[in-house]
């Protein structure tokens, strides 16, 4: 039955994103949409490793980053055709495409290095951060130097990176014209099957045992290390999913918006991507999802009314959501149905008086 | 017939100066069920700190089947088939009974195969369940257990790994009379099979239940014996009684003295 409900709800989602959406929405209201998405996928990564797995990621602007500038370094090749060099190297006045951009005049070396890049990272970092049991407020911290530092990265390597301008005026993809308001139709809808993969593999993710396994480490620790597993693998994995969701994320930000530069992916926006995830509910990757595109519809929405009014909103309602409704609208939505009817349903208060189940104390022979 | 399974050898644990355990030596044989009982600050915690990785020792050695302990990281050490419980009982609290189990009871797959989800119920899995009375319990969240029965799904969690020793860190702490009985019972059908070692403060629970007890005073053996041995032992009496063994152990004092 709620399996049932579940598939429901799925399909009507999918429906609503894949259909609905592109006829009502205007061509610029649906790559906002699509913007949005490439949020709500990262989102979903940030909910597995801070909503299931207790790590308060606040550095995912690094793997959106990473994967982000694999999908932008291969754009700015194309567009500059075989041997040729991208724009801003040439005003910055190098003369040969550097090593290491190399690789990404393959499409499918960038789009692989998009996600594999920041999952081989995460694995890095994990194991070094998780075995030294850094946890709770030092791993955000750390995350957040992290997301400090690789915006000075960029913006320090100028000639390599494009500095603060970053990457931009990509043109075309798979030979697309990026401009073209029917081919940014088409990318809405691969952006929104993406999501939807990403939705279904996190879901089986959190349902599987290793979803059980996760949610103890997350509520006990050390209590996990005396059942026999290790924590740091178990956090590890999370983690580096999460970073691979947030790369896939960066890559289609890329040819959606436009453009990748530093200022996408250092502290605030990285404290950004997890508010939706805040406000939705975190350990609901619905709510993860919904808050998402929720936060970011409303700063689009006040954005264009007062300019920099939203700054203090979205505080506002980061520090409401934390005080007030630390389950998020998930968790007020499951408040508001249960008002009524469960408080007879609830077994909890019965079980502490029933000295009814205890051991069966037959010989176990 | 008795083959040494764990054996510990001048031990010393030393927290910020402070000897907590010092020239501690202890052997447990296989197949024996062992109690340790000392006044507060005796070293029994800090000694299955020791065993289970918890705690790293200054110096000293713990064997477990010929294997050093000293070293290993916790879960290696239940690899080996050590297992605990913990005085106040910790479960967790999110997942259902039987996830609590089912994850202890898969503890050496490997992470890829967890990947999947749980189809039913694993018959050892309720075979556990039954043994501590919790099948009927076994889809609400571990939050809604009383303090006994979450003692037992601990002790569940511990059975369906099939340890080869087991450690129960006060386990009647807080219960009720008519509970301790049954983890009473419950760990003596358990010793049947398995090696045990219980740390206990309650003299009650001791007298019925114990075969050898040692005791251990100011972090290391005072001595070792049945429990009439020990009851009768001057040393236990004065370390108990408080005649230089300090005041805050009334009530125990009370239970072990020779007319208790």
């Amino acid at each position: 039955m709620r399996r049932w409900s579940g598939h429901a709800g799925f399909v009507a989602a999918g429906a609503g994103l894949l259909v609905v959406a592109p006829m009502l929405l205007s061509d610029f209201r649906l790559g906002l949409l699509a913007k949005y998405l490439c949020f709500a996928i990262a989102a979903v990564g940030i909910d597995l490793a801070w909503g299931f797995g207790g790590m308060l990621t606040l550095g995912q602007g690094v793997f959106f980053g990473l994967g982000g500038y694999a999908m932008g370094m291969w754009l700015k090749l194309q567009d500059a055709g075989p041997g040729g060099l991208p724009d801003f190297m040439s005003y910055s006045g190098l003369e040969e495409v550097p090593w290491f951009w190399r690789p990404f005049s393959s499409g499918w070396v960038a789009l692989s290095a998009a996600i594999v890049l920041p999952v081989a990272l995460a694995v890095g970092l994990g194991f070094l951060i998780f075995r030294q049991r850094v946890r709770g407020a030092s791993f955000a911290i750390l995350t957040q130097a992290l997301a400090a530092a690789f915006v000075i990265l960029l913006v320090g390597q100028q000639r390599y990176t494009a500095g603060t301008n970053g990457l931009t005026n990509m043109k075309q993809l798979f030979g697309y014209d990026l401009d073209d308001p029917t081919n940014q139709r088409s990318l809405y809808v691969v952006v929104a099957v993406a999501l939807g993969v990403v939705y279904l593999v996190a879901r089986q993710l959190v349902k599987s045992r290793y979803g059980r396994l996760l949610v103890a480490v997350r509520d006990g620790e050390d209590r996990v290390r005396f059942l026999g597993y290790n924590p740091t693998k178990v956090k590890t994995l999370a983690f580096a999913v999460s970073a691979g969701m947030a790369g896939l994320a960066g890559a289609l930000f890329v040819p959606v918006v436009g453009i990748m530069s530093p200022a996408l992916l250092g502290v605030v926006p990285s404290l950004e991507l997890l508010i939706g995830v805040a406000v939705g509910g975190r350990a609901t990757l619905v709510g993860a999802v919904l808050g998402t595109i929720l936060v970011n519809y409303a700063k689009t929405g006040l954005s264009e009314q007062f300019a920099s009014g939203w700054l203090y909103l979205q505080g506002a309602l980061f520090i409401a959501v934390v005080a007030f409704a630390p389950r998020g609208l998930a968790g007020l939505a499951d408040l508001a149905r249960r008002r009524r009817p469960s408080r007879a349903e609830r077994p909890v208060v019965d079980l502490a008086q029933e000295p009814v189940t205890g051991p069966a104390l037959e010989p176990a022979k | 017939m008795s083959t040494a399974l764990l054996e510990v050898r001048s031990l010393e644990v030393v927290f910020d100066g402070f000897r907590a355990v010092a020239d501690l030596d202890l052997t447990v044989d296989e197949g024996e069920v062992r109690f340790l009982i000392g006044p507060n600050g005796a070293g029994k915690t800090t000694l299955v700190d020791v065993v289970t990785g918890r705690t790293r020792p200054a110096s000293g050695s713990v064997r477990f089947g010929g294997r050093e302990l000293v070293g290993m990281a916790e879960h290696e050490i239940v690899h080996l088939g050590i297992g605990r419980t913990f005085q106040t009982a910790t479960v967790f609290e999110q997942l259902t009974v039987v996830d609590n189990i089912d994850l202890a009871a898969n503890f050496r797959r490997p992470l890829r195969s967890l990947l999947r989800r749980r189809r039913g119920v694993d018959e050892r899995v309720r075979v556990a369940l039954d043994a501590v009375g919790l099948a009927p319990l076994a889809d609400e969240p571990a939050a809604v257990l009383s303090h006994g029965q979450r003692q037992w799904l601990e002790i569940a969690m511990l059975l369906v790994q099939e340890p080869k020793l087991l450690l129960l860190d006060e386990p009647v702490a807080g219960m009720t009379k008519e509970e301790r009985t049954r983890t009473g019972e419950l760990v003596q059908a358990i010793a049947r099979q398995r090696t045990v070692v219980v740390v206990e403060h309650d003299m009650d629970f001791l007298r019925r239940f114990a075969q050898r007890v040692t005791v251990l005073h100011e972090g290391t053996v005072l001595c070792e014996g049945t429990v009439a041995e020990v009851q009768a032992d001057e040393r236990v009496q004065e370390v108990y009684l408080g005649r230089g063994g300090g005041t805050r152990h009334g009530p125990e004092a009370a239970a072990v003295g020779p007319g208790a």
